[in-house]
């Protein structure tokens, strides 16, 4: 063992931009996933078939083949189809937006869907037209079994987000491996950046335990 | 005021109510009893168009809400239903519950609503629960705040599916002195209920379904003192 901190000193500040870097397409792909999530969860309990049915081929083709590889399609693919050299921030966020988006979209789905039927039925007697029924009867309970789940997502976004250093974006990971070749010691700077990671994914969880300690409280 | 002409009701291979045809009359309390799975709640549902009938036809006061083109909210808008477990919106306090429905649905303004809320809360002894949230509430409350939430829409006619039948046996008189004293007012009321004693003293008529079919119907006292048919005996004889 000779670990030896004193080398990657220098290079600290720029390993730490990588934070910034990391959350600002994580924050990005967060906002993708949960807008077209929703709507793509808003498909799945539709009572229209064929919205169904592209919901639910999105997911299972965003859900059944690796992270990497559609990051790879979107990054090389776009640029040889279509001529547009696609940036790799752009590529990173779409996809990992797109992907988060099935996840997320299951999410929703399960957490209206284990909202008690006999509440729908209960609207449904008064007279409650749809709209109202769902914005001021099933969301709001359905939330309490959607936040925690959706925050898990973040979670797992977060440290997954690692693998847009394989395009070359400037993440974390990529500077991490970086400064690694610059001063022919691997181990420090990922050992840092592993340190950095998991003070993300701690913070996160803490809050996910507050938000649900205060939805349990409100039952 | 509400007539049933040979409904049918079909669940994939399973026919639950075969052909039945009946009235119930302005002002009439009705008990709907029979076995379990003969098709009770199936009947009272298609009332409300929670089920639709696969065949035959519903008339409420002369209109037929069987009708491919009729507006079913407007038509539940005029039917109070009460479920045997209530219900009742969680995240809504007992004067939510019940003032929700008549804003949302007919556009009474809050003050409005909560004027009728707070006469019917009255009404089932509830006062002082009016901020409580219904996870406070014993069965019996919320059985009582459910009624409240259903007659705040002012409807015609009350349907209540086994409204007892949840509770423990010590709340049940209370929800059953509620019904009654709404059965006083001349309220419409379809009560699928498994108290026989309660059907014997409040309601005007019995209907008896057995496997999907109207078998008997008729006067209580009739009913049970003299059924008809082999299959009401055998079920009065399991059932007092
Ligand atoms: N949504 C449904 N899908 C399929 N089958 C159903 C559905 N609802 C009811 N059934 C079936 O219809 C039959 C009648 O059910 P129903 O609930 O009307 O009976 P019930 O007389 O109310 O019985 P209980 O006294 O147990 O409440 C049962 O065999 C039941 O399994
Ligand atoms: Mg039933």
């Amino acid at each position: 063992m000779n670990l030896d901190f004193s080398q990657i000193v220098p290079y600290i500040p720029f390993i730490l931009k990588g934070i910034w870097a990391t959350l600002e397409f994580v924050i990005f792909s967060i906002i993708i996933g949960l807008v077209l999530g929703t709507l793509l969860a808003l498909c799945k309990i539709s009572g229209v078939s064929l919205l169904k049915w592209v919901a639910n081929a999105y997911t299972s083709i965003f859900r059944g083949t690796p992270l990497i590889l559609q990051l790879m399609i979107i990054y090389y693919a776009i640029p040889q189809l279509t001529g547009y050299d696609i940036p790799i921030f752009l590529s990173a966020v779409l996809t990992f937006g797109l992907n988060s988006a099935a996840y997320v979209s299951e999410i929703i789905r399960a957490g209206i869907m284990a909202v008690d039927k006999g509440q729908m039925e209960a609207a449904e007697a008064l007279g409650i037209p749809y709209r109202p029924m769902m914005l001021n009867i099933i969301l709001p309970q359905a939330i309490k079994n959607i936040l925690p789940a959706l925050l898990n997502e973040f979670i797992t976004l977060t440290k997954e987000s690692a693998i847009v250093s394989t395009i070359g974006y400037l993440d974390l990971m990529r500077r991490a491996q970086i400064v690694g070749a610059d001063i022919y010691r691997n181990f420090e700077p990922l050992l840092l950046a592993g340190a950095i990671y998991w003070v993300m994914v701690f913070i996160l969880t803490k809050i996910g335990q507050a938000v649900e300690r205060r939805l349990r409280h409100s039952d | 005021m509400i007539k049933t002409k040979e409904i049918k009701k079909v669940f994939g291979n399973n026919t639950v109510l075969k052909n039945i045809t009946a009235s119930i009359n302005q002002g009439e309390v009705v008990a709907v009893i029979g076995p379990s799975g003969s098709g009770k709640s199936t009947f009272l549902r298609c009332l409300n168009l929670l089920e639709e009938p696969t065949s035959g036809e519903i008339y409420i006061n002369d209109k037929k809400i069987t009708d491919k083109k009729v507006d079913k909210l407007a038509i539940r808008k005029n039917i109070g239903m009460v479920f045997q477990h209530f219900h009742l919106f969680p995240h809504m306090t007992v004067l939510d519950n019940v003032t929700y429905a008549p804003q949302k649905v007919k556009g009474l303004s809050k003050v409005e609503a909560q004027k009728i809320a707070k006469e019917l809360l009255a009404k089932v002894g509830l006062t002082d629960k009016e901020s409580a949230y219904p996870n406070r509430l014993s069965g019996g409350q919320k059985q009582r705040v459910a009624i409240a939430r259903a007659l705040a829409m002012e409807p015609e006619i009350m349907l209540f599916d086994e409204p007892t039948s949840a509770l423990d046996p010590e709340m049940v008189k209370e929800v059953l002195d509620v019904m009654k004293d709404l059965a006083g007012t001349g309220m419409t009321m379809v009560i699928v209920t498994h108290e026989m004693n309660f059907a014997k003293e409040v309601a005007d008529k019995v209907m008896f379904l057995d496997d999907g079919i109207l078998l008997e119907e008729g006067e209580p006292k009739a009913f049970f003192n003299q059924p008809k048919t082999e299959r009401a005996r055998d079920f009065l004889d399991k059932v007092l």
